[in-house]
Parts: structure tokens; sequence; C-alpha cells
């Protein structure tokens, strides 16, 4: 199951495998428009990347190249080490997709429908039970084996939809939003199965809407706006190349005092770039905090200024999207 | 032997992923009470009702001695029992693919590692498979019925057409309504359709109710064989443009004229060649040459051999017309005399004043140009296979002549002067005319690799245009005015009195 020859005649077992996922200039024209623009990128085993951008940005068109529903009009794309143009079953067989809509039978029981798509992927009766119920169990469906798809909740059939992605134990997930409609405590267990998954070699490529969620479980995010990766990198890189260097603030146990009268916003202005104040507190950016925040708590004790509190103002992965986007 | 066994286990491993969808479908199918009623109805109630009226029909002509109406009676409606069940394989393959992408359960079935053939063949047996063994039920009861009541079993060979005509309808219904679902947006738009099928079956049907009490069981067969191609048609078609991308990306159909019109220019440009001059730079008043050189030195000669594959079948299905004009004389000989008539330039004239037809060059040319048009406009509805039984025709009527002429004239001889003259242009315009509007038709079971179905009938449609003006019109042109002014002298010279 996990073995790939990668087309090139040559067995490797996907721990061999460098890459789980490779986009070279990937792109995809239809009627008159482009929907993903040259794509490259690169998602290795044991890596989460989650694709953010707009609507209609192009995230749902490179998940569908991915899992070889779509053929790219131009550019390669190889996943698990084989290429979605030349061997997209293969590609298929390796790869767990969870769509934009569960698009589930609503007809069936939940154990036949995942009996029907694990007898699709080539599983055998006894693994594809053990596994079906498994999972079942693990996003806390145990209960709903027997019952109707159109009796589950809208966060049921989300679930449903994840088991059938992860049935065959795939290599690949590309999870089109995994926790939408779901409440709290559903979107957890979902969260920590998918961070889960990343200890077992799995690539996982996850669009969402979700920033928090993003910025939780992605090891890196890929921004994508009108076909075409906009920003790449891990959430700390993206926040440091395009909101600055780190801003720190820093309680005190006195006022500031007067900035004009030697006070103590004068003082930490003289080693770094003060952003703002208040009556007892001061936020400074520090390109290189290791090297600042020691010498500056140095001075401030030298002074005899008291320190209640120095840490860094968190600026959320929203605000580099909403930059990286609007700049766009 | 071994390569025979792992043969066995490559199929079983291909059409195990079938059945399975297959078996879902129809599992599908009768959790539907909406479909389960009118399938219990038409299999189990409608024959047994049919039965009890054939027997009260019987009952009635015999009273008025019209006993073979009754006789007539029961084999039609053992036909319409096995009709109606199939009737409503329509609704279910229909909605196979559109349906499923409607209710957007259609992309985790695409993300699965079947192939685009099993998908197909999957969908079409699961569409086929209840309405049929309904129907198999239905004329099973109907036959019960009649047995009980009164009786009556039909002739081996009677039933078995039956069942074998039932099934050849219901694969033609439900591979055509699986193509068309699987090429539209919309259920809706596919019931509107799906009129394509209904008609023409509605239409067969009666025919074959009028056979049935003509008691002719013969002509059946020739629509089962008829039928019969065509599934195999339809369902090559369906495998050849069954598109998951297509499926999956196009949202709606619209008729983008300006678009089409762009494609289709694009399509009918060359590039112009003058014995590798650059015609950019040559005079305005001689690019014409260029363009020309082009059209005739490159871009004809390519579409030519592009359609090589629509010229060998024309061809071949000329000399089959050829051998069936050749048996047709065999087995109808026309008396000598008839053949013995005066061949002079009074009976040309005499022929050629019919008041129907007049013999000029232009006549000639328009009657065979109208011919050829019209060859391609049906070779767009029946899958070029009408406009290749259009040339056939006269095909088999001129060796009908040829043959018959054998028992007073030299028929190669014959050949010689009448048809050569002119029909050795004629000829070649009128293959290569028709190759090309086969490809009008063909395009829609296997378009060009890479190409839409739309796209690759932009293509055969400007190649023929192209071809047709450029080539076969000139051609005819000249084939025209060699029968009129020169075939005549020629016949005249050879066979005069």
């Amino acid at each position: 199951m996990l073995y790939c020859d990668g087309g090139k005649g040559q067995s490797k077992t996907l721990d061999e495998v460098v890459m789980m996922i490779e986009l070279t200039g990937l792109t995809k024209r239809f009627d008159g428009f482009i929907a993903v623009d040259g794509v490259t990128l690169s998602v290795r085993p044991g890596e989460i990347l989650a694709l953010l951008g707009p609507n209609g940005a192009g995230k749902t068109t490179t998940v569908r190249m991915l899992a070889a529903i779509l053929r790219p009009t131009t550019g390669e794309a190889r996943v698990a080490g084989y290429s979605v143009t030349e061997q997209p079953q293969e590609v298929r067989r390796r790869v767990g997709v969870l769509t934009e809509h569960p698009g589930l039978y609503l007809r069936m029981r939940g154990g036949q429908y995942l009996d029907f798509f694990g007898r699709l992927m080539g599983l055998e009766a006894e693994e594809r039970e053990r596994r079906a119920k498994d999972l079942m169990a693990r996003f806390g469906m145990a209960d709903a084996w027997e019952q109707r798809i159109g009796t589950y909740s809208k966060g049921m059939r989300q679930k449903m939809a994840l088991v059938r992605a992860m049935l065959h134990d795939p290599p690949v997930l590309l999870l089109d939003e995994p926790t939408s409609a779901m409440d709290p405590h559903s979107a957890k267990l979902v969260r920590d199965s998918v961070i889960g998954l990343r200890h077992h070699r799995r690539a996982i490529v996850l669009c969402t809407h979700n920033l928090p969620e993003a910025e939780a479980i992605a090891d890196r995010i890929a921004i994508i706006r009108r076909g075409k990766i906009i920003a790449l990198g891990t959430p700390a890189e993206l926040k440091a190349r395009l909101l600055g260097a780190p801003l720190m603030e820093l309680r005190l146990a006195q006022p500031v005092g007067d900035p004009r009268r030697n006070g103590i916003v004068k003082l930490v202005s003289e080693l770094v770039e003060v952003e703002a104040h208040g009556e007892d507190w001061v936020r400074y950016f520090a390109p290189d905090p290791r090297e600042t925040n020691p010498q500056l708590l140095h001075l401030l004790a030298a002074r005899g200024v008291g320190v209640v509190t120095l840490s860094e103002v968190r600026c959320s992965l929203e605000d580099v999207y909403l930059r990286v986007v609007e700049e766009a | 032997m071994a390569a025979i066994a792992e043969r066995r286990r490559a199929v079983g491993e291909a059409l195990g992923p079938v059945f399975t969808l297959v078996g879902r479908e129809i599992r599908d199918t009768l959790r539907d009470w909406r479909m389960v009623v009118p399938i219990i109805i038409l299999t189990l109630f409608f024959p047994a009702l049919m039965s009890w009226i054939a027997n009260y029909a019987l009952r009635g002509v015999a009273r008025y001695g019209a006993e073979i109406v009754g006789e007539r009676m029961l084999p039609f409606l053992l036909m319409v029992v096995g009709f109606f069940p199939i009737s409503f394989s329509l609704v279910i393959a229909l909605e196979t693919f559109v349906g499923e992408k409607e209710r957007r359960s259609l992309e985790p079935l695409l993300a699965t590692p079947l192939s685009d053939t099993q998908l197909y063949l999957g969908k079409t047996l699961a569409a086929m498979t209840p309405p049929l063994l309904a129907a198999y039920l239905g004329i099973t009861v109907y036959l019960a019925g009649l047995y009980f009541i009164e009786g009556w079993t039909p002739p081996l060979i009677l039933l078995v057409l039956t069942i074998v005509l039932t099934t050849v309808k219901g694969v033609v219904m439900v591979s055509g309504a699986v193509v068309l679902s699987s090429q539209t947006t919309s259920v809706r738009a596919a019931n509107l359709l799906a009129s394509f099928i209904i008609i023409p079956m509605a239409l067969l049907v009666q025919g074959e109710a009028l056979i049935m009490f003509w008691a002719n069981y013969d002509v059946l067969w020739w629509i089962v064989l008829f039928l019969a191609v065509v599934d195999i048609v339809l369902i090559r078609m369906g495998i050849h443009t069954f598109n998951r991308e297509e499926l999956l990306g196009r949202e709606i159909d619209e008729l983008n004229l300006p678009s089409l019109w762009r494609s289709f220019r694009s399509r009918l440009r060359w590039e112009p060649w003058f014995f590798g001059a650059d015609v950019k730079k040559m005079p305005a008043g001689l690019r014409w040459l260029g363009v020309l050189g082009g059209l005739y030195r490159h871009d004809i000669p390519a579409i030519l051999r592009r359609s090589r594959l629509a010229i060998l079948t024309v061809v071949i299905a000329l000399v089959f017309s050829v051998y069936v004009g050749y048996t047709f004389a065999d087995r109808y000989r026309l008396p000598p005399d008839v053949l013995r008539q005066e061949v002079s330039s009074e009976a040309f004239a005499r022929s050629q004043n019919l008041g129907m037809f007049s013999f000029t060059t232009w006549d000639v040319l328009i009657h065979n140009l109208r011919v050829l048009a019209a060859a391609a406009l049906l070779a767009v509805f029946s899958l070029g296979t009408l406009a290749i039984a259009l040339l056939m025709l006269p095909m088999a009527v001129i060796f009908f002549l040829v043959v018959q002429a054998a028992s007073v004239y030299n028929p190669v001889v014959f050949f010689a002067a009448a048809v050569l003259p002119h029909g050795v242009l004629e000829l070649p315009a009128a293959v290569i005319a028709t190759a090309l509007s086969v490809r009008l038709g063909a395009v829609f079971m296997s378009p060009p690799k890479g190409m839409a179905v739309g796209e690759g009938w932009l293509w055969a449609l400007a190649d023929f245009v192209k071809v047709f003006f450029a080539l076969v019109v000139p051609m005819l042109a000249l084939a025209a005015a060699l029968e009129v002014h020169v075939t005549p002298l020629v016949v005249l010279s050879v066979f005069g009195g």
C-alpha cells in the first residue's frame, strides 16, 4: 500500500520519499480564466501545509488537481511519488480527499457507506470494517454505524466525510475546510487527529478560512490569491517578513514618567524603537529580542526601575493574511 | 495457462469495483419507494392485466370470425409488457451522473481509484439492470397468465426475439441517457434532451407494432441488428466522451456564440506558402498566391491525412455497396430487351426532358452538392452513418446496372464509357466529402485526443468547409461538365447505333 515507484521503475517506501507533494508551475485554465497560475511548492512527509486564500482564489482547484480529479493545463504535480497526469489512478489510491461538500449518500447507513468506499479503495473486508469502526469511534460516532446518513447532523456528516477520506490510511490527505460546521469539541477531535497524522509521516494539505486553526496546526502556510502563491512560510516567518520586528510589551512597577524629562520612555528609546506607551507600560519593536531584551532589562535594573512583565505582543495570522491579501 | 489465469485475475480486479458500484446504485434505487412502486405495477400488475385483456380480446374477436387479430395481438402485447418497464430506465439513467453532481456526491466518487471506464460501465449497468430485470419479469408474468388462462405459449423463436429486442432497446435507451447525463449540467437539461431518445424510440415501437400485426418477424431481427449496432456506438461514444473533469468543472452550459465563432475561425486559418518565399513580403496583389499555395500545398493534404481513417471507412463501405449491387443484380435480372435500348442522340435528348431534372452542368453540379450537403447534415445527427448510407445507395444502383449490362454489353467497357469519364473526378470528390461528413458525426463518439466534443466538432467542421469549397466543389464542377458534355459522346461513340 505504501510503496511507490515514482514512475521511474524504482520501488521506494514512503519513508524514502523526500517530498510527498511536489508542484512545479502547476497551472489550470478554464474557458476564459486562469484558476491556478504557475504554483510551485512542496510538502514533506509529516508536514501540514495550510492553503489560505479568499473565495475563488484557486484552493479547491489546486486540491482537485492534487487528487487527480482535474488535469493540469500545464506544469506538473507529483503526489506520493506519482504523477497526477501520467498515473492518476495511483495518485487517487494514495490520497484521501475531504471535499468542499461532504457529498454523502443519504439513504445509506454509516457502516454501509464506509464499506462501499473501502471496497472501491481495495481494502479487504476485515480491514475495512476494522478501520471504519476505529475511525468512527475516534470521532465519537460509534453509535452512528447503523444510522442512515440522512439522519446525521451537519457536523456528523462532516466527520463522516473525514472518516471516508482517512479510511484507506492514505499517505497524503487533502482536507478542504475539515472543521466547518463542527461544534468546538468535534473540531478539537478533528484537529488532534490531524496533528496525530503528522507523526505518522503523512503529508496534509489543509484548505481553510479558519486562521487560528491554520496557525495552531500547520507547519507552513501558503497564501493563494488569483491562482498565485503570494506568501509561503512558517507562521513565524510570515509574521516576521510581513509584520516587521516582534513587538514587545514592558509592564513596569512604576509610572513611566514624562518622556521629555528623562523618563523611562526616553531611556528605552535609546536602545529600541518605541511604538507606544501608557501610564505604566511601553511597547517597542525588538528586531533581535534575544540581544535587545537582556540589555534593556539590565539597563532598567541599573536605574532601579522595577519590571513586572516583559512579553511579546502576539500578532495573529489574521493580521498577516489581511496585509498580504490587501497588498496583493 | 498462467497467462490466461493472470488475464482472468486482471479482468476480475477490473470488474470488482464496477460490480461494487452497480450493487450500491441498485440498492439505492430500490430504497426509493417512488421507484419501487412503478416497478411493481409495471412488472406484476400491468402484465397480469394484459393477460386478462388478451384473453378477453381473443374471445371477443373470435365471435366475429377475426381470430387472426387475436393471434397477432398476443405477440404484440408480449412486446408491450416488455417495453413498459424499460421505459423507466430513462428516469434512472438520466440522473446517473448529473443527479449525483447536483446532490454533490459525485466528487468523492471521482476521487476514488476507479478509472473512467469502470465508472462509466458501473453507472450504465446500474441504470440498465433493474428495468431489464423488471421487463423480463413482466414478460414472465404475462406469459404465465396467458398459459394458465388460455393455455397459450409463444413459439420459442418469438420469445427469444422479444427478449432480445427488449434488451437491445433497453440498452439503447440507457446508454443514450447516460451519455446525456454525463454531458449536461442539470437533471432538467438532461430531461429536456431526453426527447432525442424518447421520440425515435416511440416511432420505433409503433413500427414494431405494425410489423407484429403484419407477422413478418424476420424484419424485427434486422431491427435487432440495427439496435445492437446503435448500442455499441452509444456505449463507445459514452466511454470516449466521458470526462470527469468536464463533469465536475462545468457549471453552466452557456451558448457562447462569439467564443464558438472565434474557435471556428481559428481552425479555418492556415499558413500561407509560396515556394519558400516570405509571403508577407510579396507584393499585395500577389499574396493570394501564397494563400492558395498554403491551402493546397499544406493544409488540405494535412486534412486528408487526418481524415484517412474516415476515407478508408467510406471506401470499404463503397466496396460493400458494389457487392450489394452485384448481389441484387444477380437476384433480380432485368429482361435483356429492356437493356438493349437504342443508344442515340435522340434517346439522350428524351431522357433529358423528364421535367424533374434538366441535364445541364449547373443542374448536375447543384444536385451533387445538395446531396453531399444533406449527407453532412445527416451525418451530424447519425454519428456519420447516414452520410455513408447516402453514398452507398447510388453506388449500389450503379453496380446493379453495370452487372445487368453484362448480359448485353461488356461490363468493363460499359463502366468505362458511362461512368468513368466523369466518375474519375466525381467519385473521389464524393468519397472525400463523405469522409469529412463522417468526421462531423463520428467526433461525438470519439473526439480528438485532448479535446472536448464541441472543440473537436468545430475542428471537423472547419476541415469540412475548407475541403468542400477548395477541393470538392471544383472537382464536382469539372465532373458535372464532363458528365453533361463528354460522357454522352463517349457512350454514343461506343454503344451508338
